[in-house]
């Protein structure tokens, strides 16, 4: 008998019927994987389910353990054992791990709280998830392959049976995610059940036992893996047709270096004596799109921001010449001027003012180009906003649609759009993948190679390797701060790049 | 790419159903005007029809002028993410300024009123140098302006009331347009003024209208629009009718529809006003997207600054003398008028009409309520209460979208 069903679940928002008679049956046990285009509706339908959308905002029925559920609140649900850990991490940054494990449901005797205890118990639940660290450490310190290990620790302090996981290796590197999917695995040993939402299809087709595939908010198909799946069959359910290459084909005509960078060094803003960046050195040519492997905490988020207009370190020396003119990038304005730009890896923190509507957004970094004498021309700006929407194909209701209300993959198409239309000479994409669907991401690599070839310089950082290896002509390995190795995409491998990093440092 | 039709585009477009349709999805924006209409209504019928006698109207709109004119600098503030406290003190302060200078020392009053001007700027600048630089948190700085602009009131006044001012600076506030038509029986060129004002809204609604729906992105329906419009119409003239019947349009209220005109355009059309609503939604994303959050919320505080001296001329000239009480817990009315129209506490959210018909909802409940002679206990009682209701109804409706 399923544990859980969802029966014809229909769920409407504004302009947009976002669930349309959807039907979910998950076994207890196993774990199920929901996969789906950005937009498909996966998020909403788990949202659905933990009563985030309370009882009452939806049609059709929720069977857990085969009794038909109503619930009005996330607290409702956890009740019943449903856990979910949503696409966006939902710790306090800075109060512990502790704290945060057992926060709405501290550890205490008559309102106060025992620090023993909650430590104590911590403590298991961090072993649990193989995490060691110690409870009392401030969340804001750890790295995110970490945090989202707090997260599943404070699941497992609620009693669970289900455990719902909305893209968690999203923002993970390849160590980080293969512990997570091997926690899954572990957890399926012990009986409890999950749910698997993720874009990474290798990860799906290596642990999932069922797949149901979502397309524009209907159930499509649902999968059996028992004697193996390939990722070719999810992704023709998934975007309805089957897609002959992940990687659009190039002919990369490079010309001579646009950006040369010498000696880079950024300091740790609140721990001055650390180095994020150490003395990095490189270049980027006309038409190329120059590649940056790392793990994750390698430093090349730290080193992109503080190149563009010093947004973060600090005692921030070395030189930048663009152009082969020593570049003013003291500022985020200045930095645009000379031509750079840097689309954030961090939509909603740093990308996107979520409560404004996609017609706002887009223009926000050239707004003057959309205005004239500083009165902004709203034909020309809902005009541009329609032409991006159009060319990246952002799933919405109408450019007037906020952004907030956009899923995690067309928000990034959003961050994108902006810094398209902002025409910079050199575009740092910074993850410019994250969350995204293989469908759209066959797309944005077409906009990036179409890119290259009119003549920008494109540095892509990601940590997906077989993403840069399959879009980039050139390579830097980075590690601990420093450029560890550079090669031409053509001579690297997955297998090089980490040796190179292994090799270099004390990689984890 | 898939289109979602929206509700209520599918629905005939003039029929009454989509009307109310349209007005259940846009109850947000229109909330606030019903409002205003229905406390209206009621005390027009609760003070026997005593609310909107011409002298009543008239009084009306002089008393909350200094309220309009700095909730449109708080409204900037509040959409930038911030808050400031001090105005209050600053219209007192301004105004005692402008009392000594004019009074005692004989400065030509239009010399000294552009002064004030300039002073107010640069106590605004002030603050917002520490708060856009130095990222000390509005609240505290402009706390910190509130007491001292209080205290130096206080000293520049040496605890006395400073006046009478002269006439012509007291025309500011009392006088009247001029009726360069001479009607007998009431001010004509006002009445005139009014109807071209009225006119001219129209025809920019109208205007945009077109527009929007060239574009496809108009979904009102027409049915809705007229009413809409042809209310808004009616009241402008109305209005001028009965303030033309007394003396005419006070020429505060040309002043104050000026502003609102200027700051409504400067907020929703400007690359300034956009970039404004970016740094309360979201400051790093705005930074990020090259805007210089520093340097526009710093204006942002200057503007502040200089909306309040006018209101401080404003007041003083009303009263005709310079007090050490004036202003005091100004900032109170100003704020809660702003948060009544719709802003949000945590910025980007947030228009000057919304602004100002909560500065009127404010005016209007005193006015009503001095009226009905109910005492300042219960009045400051009920005011709160409806601060409240507002936010907590603007902040539900949030939620059902
Ligand atoms: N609060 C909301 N208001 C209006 N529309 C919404 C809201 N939440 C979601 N939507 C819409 O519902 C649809 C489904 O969104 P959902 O977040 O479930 O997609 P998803 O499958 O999780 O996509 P992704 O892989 O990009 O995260 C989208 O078209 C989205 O724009
Ligand atoms: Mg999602």
């Amino acid at each position: 008998m399923p544990i859980l069903e969802m029966r014809g679940i229909t769920k409407e928002f504004p302009g947009v019927k976002a669930l349309d008679n959807v039907n979910l049956s998950v076994e207890e046990g196993e774990i199920h994987a929901l996969v789906g285009e950005n937009g498909a509706g996966k998020s909403t339908l788990m949202k659905v389910l933990s009563g985030v959308y309370p009882h009452g905002s939806y049609e059709g029925d929720i069977l857990f353990d085969g009794a038909v559920k109503a619930f009005h609140s996330i607290r409702d649900s956890e009740r019943d054992g449903i856990i979910i850990i949503h696409q966006e991490l939902a710790l306090v940054p800075l109060l512990s791990v502790g704290e945060n494990i057992f926060l709405g449901n501290e550890r205490a005797r008559g309102g106060v709280i025992d620090w023993h205890e909650t430590n104590h118990r911590a403590k298991d639940l961090l072993e649990r998830v193989g995490l060691h660290e110690r409870p009392e450490t401030i969340v804001d310190d750890l790295g995110l392959g970490k945090q989202q290990l707090v997260e599943i620790a404070k699941a497992l302090s609620k009693n669970v049976r289900l455990l719902i996981l909305d893209e968690p290796t999203s923002s993970l590197n390849e160590t980080d995610s293969q512990k997570l999917l091997d926690l899954l695995l572990e957890f399926k040993a012990k009986g409890i059940t999950s749910i698997l939402i993720s874009h990474k299809l290798n990860e799906i087709s290596r642990v999932a036992d069922t797949i149901t595939v979502l397309r524009d908010g209907s159930t499509v198909s649902r999968l059996d893996c028992e004697g193996g799946i390939s990722e070719d069959d999810i992704i023709r359910d998934m975007v309805g047709r089957s897609l002959e290459d992940r990687y659009p084909p190039r002919a990369p005509r490079i010309g001579e270096t646009v950006m040369e960078v010498r000696n880079w060094t950024v300091h740790h803003p609140l721990h001055p004596e650390r180095k994020v960046v150490d003395n990095v050195s490189f270049h980027v040519r006309k038409g190329e799109v120059l590649g940056i492997a790392g793990l994750m905490g390698a430093g090349r988020t730290e080193l992109a921001m503080s190149l563009f207009g010093r947004s973060y370190g600090r005692d921030i020396s070395g030189e930048a010449l663009i152009g082969g003119q020593p570049a003013d990038l003291s500022t985020v304005r200045r930095a645009v001027n000379a031509g750079l730009a840097y689309a954030t890896e961090d939509r909603k923190t740093f990308g996107l003012v979520l409560d404004q509507t996609i017609r706002r957004n887009i223009p926000l970094a050239k707004l003057e180009a959309v205005a004239r004498n500083g009165v902004v021309d709203s034909h020309r700006e809902a005009e541009v906003a329609e032409t991006y929407r159009d060319r990246l194909n952002i799933k919405s209701s109408s450019i007037e649609q906020e952004v907030v209300n956009l899923s995690g993959g067309n928000q990034q198409k959003v961050v994108l759009s902006k810094w398209l239309f902002a025409d910079p000479d050199i575009l740092i994409l910074d993850e410019p993948t994250r969350g995204i669907d293989v469908g759209a991401k066959f797309e944005i690599y077409t906009v990036i190679r179409d890119l290259a070839a009119s003549g920008k310089a494109i540095i892509v950082i990601s940590s997906e390797m077989p993403e840069l290896l399959g879009i980039t002509d050139r390579l830097y390995v980075m590690n601990e701060g420093r450029f560890v190795g550079e090669m031409p995409t053509a001579e690297a491998s997955q297998e090089r790049i980490m040796s190179t990093i292994i090799k270099t440092g004390q990689a984890a | 790419m898939t289109e979602t039709t929206s509700p209520h585009a599918e629905t005939s477009p003039s029929t009454m159903g989509a009307s109310f349709a349209f007005l259940k999805t846009h109850l947000r924006e229109y909330g606030i005007l019903f409002a205003l209409i229905a406390i209206m209504l009621f005390f027009q019928v609760a003070t026997g029809g005593i609310l909107l006698k011409p002298v009543n109207l008239t009084n009306l709109i002089l008393q909350n002028s200094y309220i309009v004119i700095m909730a449109i600098g708080m409204l900037m503030v509040i959409v930038c993410g911030h808050i400031d406290l001090s105005v209050g003190s600053v219209l007192g302060f301004v105004g005692a300024l402008a009392a000594v200078m004019i009074v005692n020392w004989g400065v030509p009053w239009l010399l000294a009123g552009v002064i004030c001007l300039g002073v107010g700027a640069v106590i605004g600048a002030a603050q917002g140098f520490w708060i856009a630089y130095f990222r000390i948190p509005s609240f505290i700085v402009t706390l910190a302006g509130m007491l001292v602009f209080k205290g130096l009131t206080l000293w520049l006044l040496e605890g006395q009331s400073v006046g009478p001012f002269p006439a012509q600076f007291r025309l500011i506030s009392s006088g009247f347009v001029p009726d360069l038509l001479g009607g007998a029986e009431m001010n004509l060129f006002s009445l005139l003024i009014g109807i071209a004002v009225a006119s001219l809204i129209l025809g920019l609604a109208i205007r945009t209208r077109r527009q929007e729906q060239t574009r496809g992105i108009n979904d009102e329906p027409f049915a809705f629009f007229a009413v809409k419009n042809a209310l808004i119409f009616a009241a402008l003239v109305y209005m001028s009718w009965l303030m033309a019947d007394f003396r005419g349009l006070p020429n505060v209220f040309i002043v104050m529809a000026l502003l609102i005109a200027v700051y409504s355009f400067v907020t929703s059309r400007t690359t300034f006003g956009r970039r404004i609503y970016a740094i309360g939604g979201n400051e790093k994303a705005a930074s990020l997207s090259g805007i210089n959050s520093q340097r526009l919320t710093f204006l942002t505080f200057a503007n502040m600054g200089m909306l309040a001296a006018l209101a401080g001329l404003v007041f003083a000239a009303r009263l005709n003398t310079a007090t050490p009480k004036a202003g005091i817990a100004f900032e109170l009315d100003v704020i809660a008028a702003v948060f009544i129209g719709g802003a949000s506490m945590s910025g980007g959210v947030g228009t000057v009409v919304g602004a100002v018909i909560g500065a009127f909802i404010m005016g209007v409940m005193n006015n009503g309520m001095s009226i009905l002679g109910i005492g300042i206990d219960w009045q400051q009682v009920i005011k709160g209460l409806v601060l409240l209701a507002a936010v907590i109804f603007d902040v539900m409706n949030k939620k059902k979208g």
